[in-house]
């Protein structure tokens, strides 16, 4: 592989407070060097981006590949690919998957599978009980030893919290973040969308803010309780917010998410009926929604994660109650949360970098999140004014279901580099 | 049928949200005419000859299948009926491909009750034919809404400014929701009243009062509507007892016999008497129950034939078998 320099770009590398045009030099899948005007080897390529920025590569520790099991959907190199062709060098896949990912085998499965896609690096989350079933904990030392960086039950909640105590306290021997999806399912039942007008209105059962925020509780004081590091996947409550930050400041070990479709929707977008709307949690009120983005800005939400859960068009095509949760997000959330977060002055660059780069690398200590030299040669190029309209038949991901149909962007990215090597460029228009 | 006025009504009924008040009176004052028809000796007149309808009752019903079919039948339609047991529905084929092969054998109109709220919604924007939404899930029944604002009519001699009490389980009725629209537009008061376990959250946003008490809805209402309570309530854990609410909601005559008024007593049926209703409430002189099923006959042919493309100032005409 022949050594690459980038030049001419905005870099933003927030672990080493760097915003400034710097040119970057890759040799052997690491950064090698940065500095103005960098003088090149002789054999190098050389890659000029002027007006766009040069990031460390975006990372969403929160995306289904489906595989195995539900391939129609989306499979761990068409989800690879689909990261990649939306600025993300790195993913963490959840393992929801039939069977469940809770076994040494099935962790090495989607490693072996991601690194022989050759997109963005596949990091395999393991579950957190066997089978998710929240009766008896995984083999989480094994999982680790495979390769898993976190534990998760996602889409399933611990219901015991003895168990959960266990899991928290168990997982400090490998330092591993407990990651949970935080809903009381007796409070949740039957619902399928925000309980509240909109609900009301449309006759469908609502899920009350209430049945994500007493599990944000009960993780938080568990977490406390133990010691054990936790991350919180997709906040979408002004109390969970609230209770998060709070918890931050008792010096309680968590991390939390927020999905751009959070970030930029209320639960509006559902009116007619939409399922490409449906999602869990569900989008919220407007309360809900500008306490998250406060999250987003202030830190308090260390994240932005996709959350990408594809699905086969006609389990979509349904009615809105009888269609599955979930909506696509790799292709969009870069542009999203640039058009509604940093257009609208928000958030400004260098913290939407620090959100989708640096926080998820910190958050499950995962490799990358920085440009220093000696780091992998991770690298997302992206135009913040280029504007564009969604098109879901154009994705790469082998699903459609967004809500963002139609929308028109402003912000994309161009070139995704792994290790090193350019896996994702973006045609020119 | 051709008609020289706009049309009434769009392509489809699916929900009296979706109405305006200019809409639902057109309704209501096509079903005068329809009406007589009933009462006659022979039944029926060739308002809908030639046009094919399709009931499809994913859910069990009996009084609005019932009703629709006497409709179209009155009017000349030729109807097939579908029910959840025995077709395809329970074989595993989507509602897309149900909706698909109906469009395929080229009918004109699709009555639906279907169990998913937005089920006629998703049918409508699937589709060309007419569809009739005859209940889906817990969003509307607009049909029984428009049967319950005839009869109001009847009654009242109006609907602005006449106070109407839902009363019982409003979160899961799409009678209430219906009523809520179509009696808002016309200028009515609406209340609710019933246990909060049984009330929509934020249900005040849609300008309705919200009576905890049967005895302050009672004293405040001209008109109660009277909701079946589902006996799965009981087991969901949204109500103790039967016993129980009829000791706090039951409409009853001691309660009613302490009205400042006299109160028109509504129920969109089945009933469950000593429940939601006593008896000799709802066989007493309160109770226009029948009135209402009587009504919505009429109700449903003015909507058969509004979507057919009649002109509601030509449906005296067109009972009489002129050919609009």
């Amino acid at each position: 592989m022949r050594p690459l320099v980038i030049r001419g770009g905005r870099m933003i590398d927030p672990t080493q407070r760097v915003d400034a045009r710097v040119d970057l030099l890759l040799v052997d899948g690491r950064v090698a060097e940065m500095g103005q005007d960098l003088a090149a080897p002789d054999e190098a390529e050389m890659l000029d981006v002027s007006g766009c920025v040069v990031a460390p590569g975006l990372i969403d520790v929160h995306v289904h590949l489906r595989e195995p099991g539900f391939e129609h959907k989306e499979t761990i190199a068409s989800g690879a690919r689909a990261a990649a062709a939306g600025g993300f060098t790195a993913v963490v896949a959840m393992p929801n998957t039939d069977p469940p990912i809770d076994n040494p085998a099935a962790v090495g499965f989607v490693r072996a599978a991601g690194e022989r896609a050759g997109f963005a690096r596949v990091y395999p989350a393991g579950t957190i009980t066997v089978g998710q079933a929240g009766e008896r904990i995984s083999e989480i030392g094994e999982l680790v030893g495979a390769g898993a960086v976190t534990v998760t039950d996602d889409g399933r909640p611990v219901v015991n919290s003895g168990l959960m105590r266990s899991a928290l306290e168990y997982c400090q021997t490998f330092d591993l973040p407990v990651s949970v999806h935080a809903e009381d399912l007796h409070l949740s039942r039957g619902g399928s969308m925000n309980e509240g007008v909109v609900s009301t209105r449309l006759g469908l059962t609502g899920i009350p803010n209430a049945a994500e925020d007493t599990m944000i509780a009960r993780d938080l004081l568990l977490a406390e309780l133990t010691g054990g590091r936790l991350h919180i996947q997709h906040v979408s409550t002004r109390r969970g917010v609230e209770m998060i930050r709070a918890a931050k400041e008792r010096g309680v070990r968590v991390t939390a998410e927020a999905t751009p479709h959070h970030l930029a929707l209320t639960d509006v977008a559902v009116e007619s009926y939409r399922t490409d709307a449906k999602m869990n949690p569900p989008l919220r009120g407007e309360a809900d929604r500008d306490a998250v983005r406060e999250g987003v800005r202030d830190g308090t939400l260390d994240v932005i994660a996709t959350d990408h859960a594809p699905h086969h068009y006609d389990e979509k095509e349904q009615a809105f109650e009888d269609a599955p949760f979930g909506i696509v997000g790799l292709e969009t959330a870069l542009g999203v949360v640039l058009s509604e977060l940093v257009h609208t002055g928000m958030l400004d660059l260098p913290t939407l970098v620090q959100r989708m780069s640096c926080g998820p690398a910190r958050a499950l200590g995962l490799p990358g999140g920085t440009l220093a030299p000696g780091a992998p040669a991770d690298v997302t190029v992206f135009d913040p004014e280029q504007t564009w309209k969604v098109d879901p038949t154009r994705f790469t991901s082998l699903s459609r279901n967004t809500p963002f149909r139609g929308r028109r962007l402003r912000g994309r990215a161009l070139r995704t580099i792994v290790g090193g090597r350019t896996v994702w460029q973006r045609e020119a228009p | 049928m051709n008609s020289v006025a706009a049309p009434a009504l769009g392509k489809d009924l699916l929900a009296l949200e979706d109405l305006s008040p200019v809409q639902i009176t057109s309704i209501l004052d096509t079903a005068e005419p329809f009406k007589e028809i009933s009462e006659r000796r022979i039944k029926k007149v060739p308002v809908l000859r030639g046009k094919t309808i399709v009931n499809a009752f994913f859910e069990n019903s009996t009084r609005t299948r019932i009703s629709f079919e006497f409709a179209e039948k009155r009017l000349s339609a030729d109807t097939v009926n579908i029910s959840s047991t025995g077709s395809s529905v329970l074989k595993g084929e989507t509602l897309v491909d149900t909706a698909r092969n109906l469009e395929a054998m080229r009918i004109d109109m699709v009555v639906m009750r279907h169990g998913a709220s937005g089920a006629a919604q998703f049918l409508a924007e699937r589709i060309a034919s007419s569809v009739i939404n005859a209940g889906d899930g817990k969003h509307e029944h607009p049909t029984q809404g428009l049967l319950d604002l005839l009869t109001i009519r009847d009654h009242m001699g109006r609907i602005d400014g006449v106070r109407v009490c839902i009363v019982g389980d409003v979160l899961h009725s799409r009678v209430a929701r219906s009523n809520i629209w179509g009696l808002r537009k016309l200028g009515a008061e609406v209340a609710v009243c019933g246990p909060r376990t049984l009330l929509p959250r934020d249900v005040e946003t849609l300008d309705v009062r919200v009576f905890t008490r049967i005895e302050a809805a009672i004293e405040w209402a001209d008109v109660l509507n009277v909701l079946r309570l589902q006996m799965e309530r009981m087991t969901g854990g949204l109500v103790p007892s039967s016993r129980e609410y009829n000791r706090v909601f039951g409409v009853t005559q001691a309660r009613l016999n302490r009205a400042p008024r006299d109160v028109l007593v509504l129920h969109p049926g089945p009933m469950n008497r000593g429940v939601e209703i006593d008896s000799d409430v709802a066989d007493g002189p309160h109770a226009v129950i029948l009135h209402q099923v009587t009504n919505g006959v009429a109700v449903r042919m003015a909507v058969l034939y509004l979507l057919a493309g009649g002109a509601p100032e030509l449906a005296e005409a067109a009972k009489r078998g002129a050919d609009a």
